[in-house]
């Protein structure tokens, strides 16, 4: 399947990555190679077959609700890049 | 002879035995590594401080008679992708390069539990995605056989440590073949237990549904040990398998009576290099010489797997990975500079009249995002994102992911079936000796297909394990690919123990 730039640019946008312009020329061409290999599976037959998400599949695990201690915030926190004592601190979202 | 040149095994019966210290064998590992790793570079930091006063405490307690761990005193190296609370933790990205988690994995609580020497840790690809250990941010690691060549990845530092001789056991992860791929490549022994065998719990996560820990070491003995002391249910993995974790160091030298070995022909097809494919073969004859029967099984659908893979792994990639965000942990964009970017592109807009170019501009958060994404990650993590934000999204998804999960299971069935007949299946680990550094770097699908023969145990959930099998005419290791049931280990290890002890390839040492 042929993938061009535009695909490209808006895949970018869906991961959240900023792409130069010789980024997107490569990545054009090099995603389009693998791609074109993935593009084999198509001819497997998989009529009727269920998909397997994980290798071990199990279902419903559960734990006892009961209340356990959870990360210190002042520990969380301390992993941010930029952060006050209440929570972490980010570019204005509202009102530009 | 070295100390180094000793297995695990032995080197923990000498600590036992008071022949030597915990104290002089990690002081001879630290010995070692400033003699050769500034040629190997399969450590990212070694913790010399920490390593001795861990090993000064185990001798201490030993002396005194104190109950002491499992592993008590045994150097051990530890891939770079495994969190050690309040110690970095770098997953060999910039993204995380100065990351400190707040919490142990599981594998490195159990390691201090045992009372194993923690050494430092080693080089791997950028958040274990390769298989060559180029793509780390930092630095390139070098095959102790041949400094030309890759070590393999993507936990080739944990691989060339112990290929080297500067640590007798290390960890790595195998997502598509990261641990096994490496042992075969750097001649040491390399194991991929069953999914959920040990549990992922702080394992920085590449794809959920395939990653999995394991042993690597010189001798399938010590691959046991290693494994006995991290295998194991966990509350905090809801994958980890609530299932008793066998003694497999107490069976590991009782040969299997009646193995039954396969030989899937499809391993042995085109592409396959002359001198691995006689290692290989030799092998199986070594085995029929033991009593073992050997006969053909078939694996129709393990051609798919490399596709396959690279389509789930990348969605899960993508997925994963959206996490650094730059405002949760880890690095993030200089802020005033993408604030200002952002207004010197608006201004270029709107002098040009494009109103719809500047509807469309990203927000400060979103170029935020994108900037701190684009400056943390390496290219072929920005490629798996990619290629798995394409495979998941609209339009694509059920002709790419959700066909690939049909796929999986098909090739799930071929083994299920192949295992109604075989206890083992045996084969190449790749299908040539190690490459040489660079060879591939400009062709993402030639180093794709290395996978070959590995990713099918990660899709399949099945334990593999790797070991030396022969040697290349230029003198580079040869690996032999040992597959088993789910959950089956212990005949794995006891049927890989069987050749080695057979057989003197586990006992050669890189020329370094």
């Amino acid at each position: 399947m042929a993938i061009t730039r535009q695909d490209v640019e808006k895949v970018a946008l869906l991961a959240r990555l900023q792409l130069s312009d010789a980024e997107l020329a490569t990545m054009s061409d090099q995603l389009a190679q693998i791609v074109g290999y993935v593009d084999h599976l198509a001819q497997v037959d998989t009529e009727g077959v269920e998909p397997m998400a994980h290798a071990i599949e199990q279902l419903n695990v559960f734990r006892a609700d009961a209340v356990d201690m959870s990360l210190p915030r002042e520990e969380a926190l301390a992993c941010a890049p930029h952060h006050d004592a209440r929570g972490y601190l980010v570019p204005a979202v509202l009102g530009e | 002879m070295s100390i180094l040149q000793r297995t695990a095994c032995e080197l923990l019966r000498s600590l036992e035995a008071g022949e030597i210290s915990s104290v002089e064998l990690t002081t001879a590992c630290l010995e070692r590594i400033s003699a050769t790793d500034d040629r190997v570079g399969a450590f990212l930091r070694v913790d010399e401080k920490r390593a001795l006063a861990q090993a000064a405490a185990v001798d201490a307690r030993r002396a005194k008679k104190q109950p002491v761990g499992r592993l008590a005193g045994l150097p051990v190296a530890v891939k770079d992708v495994l969190c050690d609370r309040g110690q970095l933790t770098t997953c060999a990205s910039r993204m995380l390069a100065d990351f400190r988690p707040p919490y142990d994995s599981t594998v490195v609580a159990k390691l201090k539990a045992a009372d194993a020497v923690l050494l430092g840790r080693t080089n791997m690809d950028e958040f274990a995605m390769g298989g060559s250990t180029e793509n780390s941010a930092f630095q390139v690691t070098r095959n102790p056989w041949d400094l030309e060549r890759t070590p393999g990845g993507s936990s080739g530092g944990s691989a060339a440590s112990v290929a080297a001789g500067m640590v007798p056991l290390s960890i790595g992860t195998d997502t598509g073949g990261s641990i096994r791929q490496p042992a075969g490549l750097c001649g040491i022994v390399g194991m991929k237990p069953t999914y959920g065998r040990v549990s992922r719990y702080g394992l920085v996560a590449f794809a959920s549904s395939l990653d999995q820990i394991g042993p690597m070491a010189h001798t399938v003995e010590d691959a046991a040990l290693l494994l006995e002391a991290i295998a194991g249910h966990d509350p905090n993995d809801s994958t980890s398998l609530d299932e008793p974790v066998p003694a497999y160091t107490a069976t590991v030298n009782q040969p299997l009576t009646g193995l039954r070995i396969g030989i899937a022909k499809e391993h042995f097809a085109e592409g396959l290099d002359a001198e691995v494919e006689q290692a290989v073969r030799a092998a199986v004859k070594v085995y029929e010489s033991l009593g073992a029967k050997v006969q053909e099984v078939s694996l129709p659908h393990g051609k798919h797997g490399v596709a396959t893979y690279y389509v789930i792994a990348p969605s899960e990639a993508s997925s994963n990975l959206a996490r650094y965000d730059g405002a949760h942990y880890g690095y993030r964009t200089n802020e005033q500079e993408m604030l200002a970017e952002l207004a010197g592109e608006r201004k270029k807009l709107q002098a040009a009249g494009d109103q719809r170019g500047v509807n469309e501009l990203d927000t400060a958060l979103v170029r935020m995002y994108r900037r701190t994404r684009a400056e943390g990650f390496g290219p072929e993590v920005k490629r798996r994102i990619m290629l798995g934000t394409y495979s998941l999204s609209a339009g694509y998804y059920d002709a790419y992911y959700l066909k690939a999960l049909k796929v999986r299971r098909l090739i799930r069935q071929d083994f299920d079936r192949a295992f109604e007949q075989v206890d083992l299946i045996a084969g190449p680990i790749t299908a040539s000796p190690a490459f040489k550094l660079g060879e591939m770097t400009d062709d993402p699908l030639a180093m794709y297909l290395v996978d070959l023969y590995t990713v099918s145990a990660n899709l399949a959930g099945i334990p593999g394990l790797c070991l030396p099998c022969g040697q290349s005419e230029c003198g580079l290791p040869i690996g032999l690919q040992l597959q088993a049931p789910i959950l089956q280990e212990e005949s794995l290890l006891r049927g890989a123990r069987m050749f080695e002890q057979a057989t003197d390839w586990h006992k050669q040492r890189a020329p370094l």
